[in-house]
This record gives C-alpha cells, structure tokens and sequence, in this order.
C-alpha cells in the first residue's frame, strides 16, 4: 500500500454529501431496505483524521487478467460466452481533478443474468469460463478500463415480476475513506432501467442519468468489442489554503 | 449570471447487492483462481506493533435478526496513532500494518471477525486527542449507501470520556452502542441497524 503518483498528499476535509442526491436509507420499493434502514438521524461531523485519509493500493496487487473479466477465469485457450464489451472512464472528484491511483473493483452476472454465487438459484446457466469479478487501479489521469462481457438482466424476489437491468457493479476508493462508494453501472437505452425499485431508490432523473454509461463509438474496436464510458465522481476536499489544523503537533 | 462554480455532483451509491462477495471477497464466494488472495483478509504480520486484538460482532436487522451478507471494512491507525495514508503527514506510519480490513459477515452464522492490533490514539481537528477507535463501513443487500459508525474501548474510560465524536451524542444512552464489549483480546462489536438498540451511523 506504498506507491502512488507524486503528486501532493491531500489533506483537506470532504465536501459534505448531498444524501438528498444519493438513495435515502429506506426505500420501501426495495423490501429489503425496510429492515435494514437506520431510523434515527445520522450524526453530523466535519471530518477528521479518521475519515481524511484512508487505503491507498499499489500495482503490485494486480495480476496480469485482473481486467479483462472475458479471460480472468477461463479455461486456458477458451472464453466466456456474450457480447464482448470495453468498460473505460475517469474517476474524477468534485472538482473535476482527476482521481490517481485508487482501486475499482467489479463484480456482474454472465450473459444470461446468472451470477456464480452459492445463493443464487435463478435457471439460467452458469458459464464455466465466468467468473464475474474484476479490478483495475486508475492511472495518472484517473483513467481506468476492463473487458468483460455484457450482463443480462435477471429476475429478482421483490415484487412479483421485478426484473433488475443488466448492471455492472463497481466498488471505488478514493483516497480518503470518507470517499469510499459502491454503486451500479447501466446500459445507455436499456428500458429496464426505468422499471427496477433498486434504481427507483434514486429520487432525482439526473442522479439516475449519471449511472447510465453511453455506448462508446469511437473507442469500440471494429471486429472485436464495443465501448460503453463510464466516468465516475467522488467526493471533492476542500483546498487546505485556510484549514486550521492543529494535529500535526 | 455569476460565475459557474463547475462542480460536479458526486455519483451516487446503490446498494451492494446479495452477491457482493463475487467482487470483493471472490475467494470467499468460492471464485478461485482469480485473486491469490482476497483484498483486506490478513492487516498484521509477524513484525506488527502493538497489542494483538480480535475484533468480531454481528449486524443486525430491524427484526432482530443477523445480516447474513454484509461486508464490512475497517480503518484504524497504528498503535502509535498513525494512518498508513498518503495523506497522514504527521509520521511514517508502522509498515507491517495496514490499517485497513474487509471480512463479509457469515453466511451461516453472520459474524464477522478482524486479527488487529489496538489502535493509538489520533488527534481530533482542533488537536484534543481523540480516544482510540476503529472506523467501521458496512455495505449489504437492502442498504443503499454504506453506513459509517466507530467502535471504541470499554477499558478507555477516561479517553472515551473527553471523546469530541462522543460528546456531540445528544442522547446519552446511545454512547453504548459505539462502545464495544472486551473478553480477554476479544472485542465484541454488534451493530444494530435499526430499532430499540440502533448504533449511532455517521455522516461523516
């Protein structure tokens, strides 16, 4: 957990979050979130030391296929089955400055919607070439990339007949544990977006939207994959220019 | 029209998901050969500093029952009150700690379980120490937005005691569900996510 670009270290608070812009603890439309919502207020408090700084991982971690999801768990020789994509971005914070060096993780179901999981039972069949999980660091610049193949949507036990979009998850370090965040990637012009209670746990269209990856032309390589972008957003920090910190002793 | 600030808005969190394990603890759910090992599972060695201490607890639901599917994280400084953070510049912090932990919450049973050492203590923003604590994230099925809480120390009475975190605790009796209970090196931390019981979450 060393290495890192040479940039300064950031030391500043995080802007607050906007929870009126995130999914609101309970969200009746989404059972699950009934039992397991926190009921009383949140405890409010400026950032400190605890919450400003947080894991950094270095490359060292990373195996040669961590990214490329179509090859990370099949067969030597063989591939897993579907419509073979790229998933690129930027993990930017508020500010707009690109985020360097943090860790992305990646997890989806297979072509059919069926996740490798011991408590998953949905009929469609595992893909022996599968895996579903991924992990990429961002460069210089926050840019990131992986190949995978495109999930399918897949039944789900909370209404009668809910069906959740195809989705990728991704889970993101910034380089504060404040920033830390878990969030799902959507398919420009998948119409199951608007009908899924987990989306709908969303309040606001545009918040939503930014989920939403637009298909990738220009970076989709002819005769191999197509490209969806997806950038990414952490929370920004204040700049240090007036911070009274007197920790440092 | 004044300037633009040209913020942009943060993105916003989903839930984890019921198959949370596939990507962060692939090894667990039983994807091998992916990762030589999962992420967070071992934070000491053999050269770590400090007193060795198990960290474990169970979460719990609004009907009293365990959350079988949750993943947790932890973030703690070393034992002398370091982070191991780019960002920490008070010092180096101790190299064969990492500070960080990730353990998903029993399939069968729902506890969790950390090898770690007892952290230092840090300063708060106007440099009051605060007392020793380990930052917990909890992510499962059916929470949208991870919940941040802090476990203290029973034993640390006088440091809990001028904690500035615990003093903004408005109601009282709500300091002893951020407090854990200590057997021996065993700390047990149950977090409740809802009712009668409900741990205090941060927003942070």
């Amino acid at each position: 957990m060393s290495d890192r670009s040479n940039s300064k270290p950031e030391t500043g608070a995080f802007f607050a979050r906007d929870r009126a812009w995130h999914p609101p603890a309970f969200a009746p439309g989404y059972k699950t979130s009934v039992l397991r919502s926190p009921q009383r207020a949140l405890l409010s408090l400026d950032g400190t030391i605890s919450e400003i700084t947080g894991p950094v991982f270095g490359h060292s971690i990373l195996n040669e296929l961590d990214n490329d999801l179509i090859h990370n768990f099949a067969k030597p020789g063989e591939s897993a089955i579907g419509e073979r994509i790229i998933v690129h971005g930027r993990v930017l914070d508020e500010r707009g400055r690109p985020v360097p060096g943090v860790l992305l993780e990646f997890w989806q179901a297979n072509a059919g919607g069926r996740y490798r999981h011991k408590k998953e039972t949905y009929l469609a069949a595992v893909d022996p070439n599968f895996g579903g999980c991924g992990r990429a660091i961002t460069d210089g610049e926050g840019g990131y990339a992986f190949r995978t193949i495109r999930p399918g949507a897949y039944p789900w036990p909370n209404g009668v007949n809910d069906w959740r979009p195809a989705h990728i998850h991704f889970s993101v370090f910034g380089h504060g544990f404040a920033q830390r965040l878990i969030t799902q990637m959507y398919f420009e012009g998948d119409p199951m977006i608007w009908k899924c209670p987990i989306v709908g746990t969303i309040p606001d269209k545009q918040a939503i939207e930014q989920l939403i990856a637009p298909l990738d032309w220009g970076n989709t390589i002819p005769m191999d994959a197509r490209a969806y972008k997806f950038d990414i957003v952490l929370r920004g920090r204040r700049s240090t220019l007036f911070e009274n910190r007197l920790e440092g002793n | 029209m004044v300037q633009d600030l040209g913020y942009l808005k943060e993105t916003p969190s989903q839930t984890a998901g019921p198959y949370v394990h596939i990507g962060l603890t692939p090894n667990y759910s039983e994807i091998g050969g992916v990762y030589e090992t999962d992420l967070g599972s071992v934070m000491v060695n053999d050269k770590t500093l400090g007193e060795r201490i198990t960290v474990t607890g169970r979460v719990i639901d609004g009907a009293g029952a365990p959350v079988k599917d949750a993943v947790l994280e932890i973030w703690q400084a070393d034992s002398a009150g370091l982070y191991n953070s780019p960002s920490e510049l008070r010092g180096t912090a101790d190299p064969n700690f990492t500070g960080w932990g990730r353990c998903p919450t029993n399939s069968t049973d729902g506890v969790f379980r950390f090898e770690t050492i007892k952290p230092g203590r840090v300063p708060f923003k106007d440099g009051r120490k605060m007392a020793p604590h380990i930052t917990v994230w909890i992510v499962a099925r059916g929470i949208n937005i991870g919940l941040h809480t802090r476990m203290y120390f029973p034993e640390e009475t006088a440091a809990n005691a001028e904690d500035p975190l615990l003093a903004r605790i408005e109601h009282r009796d709500r300091l002893a569900t951020l407090i854990a209970a200590k057997e021996g090196s065993v700390y047990t931390f149950d977090i409740h996510l809802q009712g009668d019981k409900e741990t205090v979450f941060l927003d942070i």
